[in-house]
């Protein structure tokens, strides 16, 4: 076992971790934070996407100890108690989402974009999204909620 | 999926980490995303995973007389925007940016993707094509391995157990294309092309057509003698030894090594 700090959230963690744990299964089992979703498990398809020091990651790809005196931002660390973020409020407007299941790791992967890119091209767009995958084929909806969360000023 | 169970040291040194590396059956874990997915799969089964993740004087980009010295721990982010790159040598930032997703880029390195030694590494055929040296730290010191010698077979190199890679040496060098296919964004080249003009040749290199990154050899003299690109690319099959599976024949990829060395020829 290895020990561990870390900020998720705003909120320091210490715990005791083996050196196997990949950081989603300790943000989900350990944390409880179960928005980060696992969706291949094969560094594919985005649905873990976490902000890790501020920039996106996917964290079926990162072991917890790698993530030890960094700070973590889950979906659950965007919203202002009842206000939600304006990446999620533009994902909620736009109707970027259908089953949602990937919605977590889309989000989280346009606050990074924005913090790049603020006001990102729709190839821009496309290109800074290649890491994440929708299978309900909501691409359309989810570039043009981007746009409105950059036009917002997310 | 979850990995088999292994220890885990933080190295706080390069030389640190050799003597970590000590250890029987010990890998080296810099950002990850090469390894993690292996242990995911158990294909790799490491006793102790040395973290040099932490070493931050490994990331750099810097100008060295007539190359550009590049820190084995830079990610492919930070390539992908380096101003010293963008000037002196594009065709690498043009390759990071061309890698993974945002979120591999995030977090993948250099010098971790060569020493992986991927037959499909976009990274590992540009070393080759661009006659990069290759600097080793190991129990014996350091030592200078040119990349037609680093790339040994599929997933080795030249790197004995106890070695680090430490630092990527490329020439400065303007222009120069990669070009690759690819079934899926953020998949792995299909079949990948390098062409770059060094020291007044036309060098050609190939991703995924055999077991180790390749030079197109014969297309590199049918270059010098004067042929055409059409003519210099349709040879780009000679010598190599391109794999078959369900992502494509290995005739399939040849067909793709020829289009796009002449697609790479005609716009270099």
């Amino acid at each position: 076992m290895t020990r561990i700090a870390l900020d998720v959230n705003g909120r320091r963690h210490e715990a005791e971790v083996e050196p196997r744990s990949l950081l989603v299964y300790f943000l989900r089992d350990e944390l409880g934070l179960k928005g980060t979703n696992v969706g291949c498990d094969t560094s594919s398809c985005g649905a873990c996407t976490v902000l890790l020091d501020g920039e996106s990651a996917k964290s079926c790809t990162v072991l917890a100890v790698q993530a030890d005196g960094c700070e973590v931002t889950t979906i659950e660390g965007l919203a202002d108690g009842e206000r939600l973020h304006p990446v999620q409020q533009a994902f909620h407007e736009q109707h970027g989402l259908q089953c949602g299941y990937c919605t977590p790791g889309f989000v989280m992967a346009t606050v990074s974009l924005l913090k790049e890119n603020p006001s990102p091209s729709e190839a821009e767009i496309r290109h800074a999204l290649e890491g994440n995958l929708c299978r309900c084929t909501g691409y359309h909806n989810i570039v043009r909620a981007v746009e409105a969360a950059a036009r917002a000023g997310a | 999926m979850i990995p088999a169970p292994f220890e885990y040291a933080r190295a706080d040194s390069v030389g640190h980490a050799v003597e970590l590396l000590g250890a029987e059956d010990a890998k080296v874990l810099a950002g990850g995303h090469s390894l993690i997915p292996l242990l995911r799969l158990r294909f790799a089964r490491p006793s102790l995973l040395v973290d040099i993740g932490r070493l931050d004087d490994l990331r750099y980009v810097r100008e060295d007389g007539d190359r550009i010295a590049i820190g084995a721990l830079t990610r492919h982010a930070d390539l992908a925007h380096d101003p010293v790159l963008a000037k002196r040598c594009p065709l690498v930032a043009d390759v990071a940016e061309g890698i993974g997703d945002p979120q591999v880029r995030h977090r993948g390195t250099i010098g971790g993707s060569v020493a992986h030694a991927d037959p499909a590494s976009d990274f590992a055929t540009l070393m080759l094509t661009l006659d990069a040296e290759l600097v080793a730290h190991g129990p014996d010191g350091e030592r200078t391995i040119p990349a037609d010698e680093f790339f040994v077979g599929p997933f080795e190199s030249a790197l004995g157990p106890r070695e680090v890679l430490t630092e990527l040496r490329v020439p400065a060098v303007g222009g120069g294309v990669y070009l690759k296919h690819v079934r899926r964004a953020q998949d792995w080249a299909l079949v990948g092309v390098a062409a770059v003009r060094v020291d007044g040749g036309t060098h050609v290199g190939l991703t995924s057509m055999g077991p180790t990154p390749l030079r197109a050899s014969a297309v590199e003299q049918a270059v010098a003698d004067g042929a055409s690109p059409a003519d210099a690319a349709a040879r780009a099959g000679e010598g190599a030894d391109p794999p078959g599976d369900v992502q494509g024949s290995a005739a399939y990829r040849t067909h793709l090594a020829e289009v796009l060395v002449r697609r790479a020829l005609e716009q270099l």
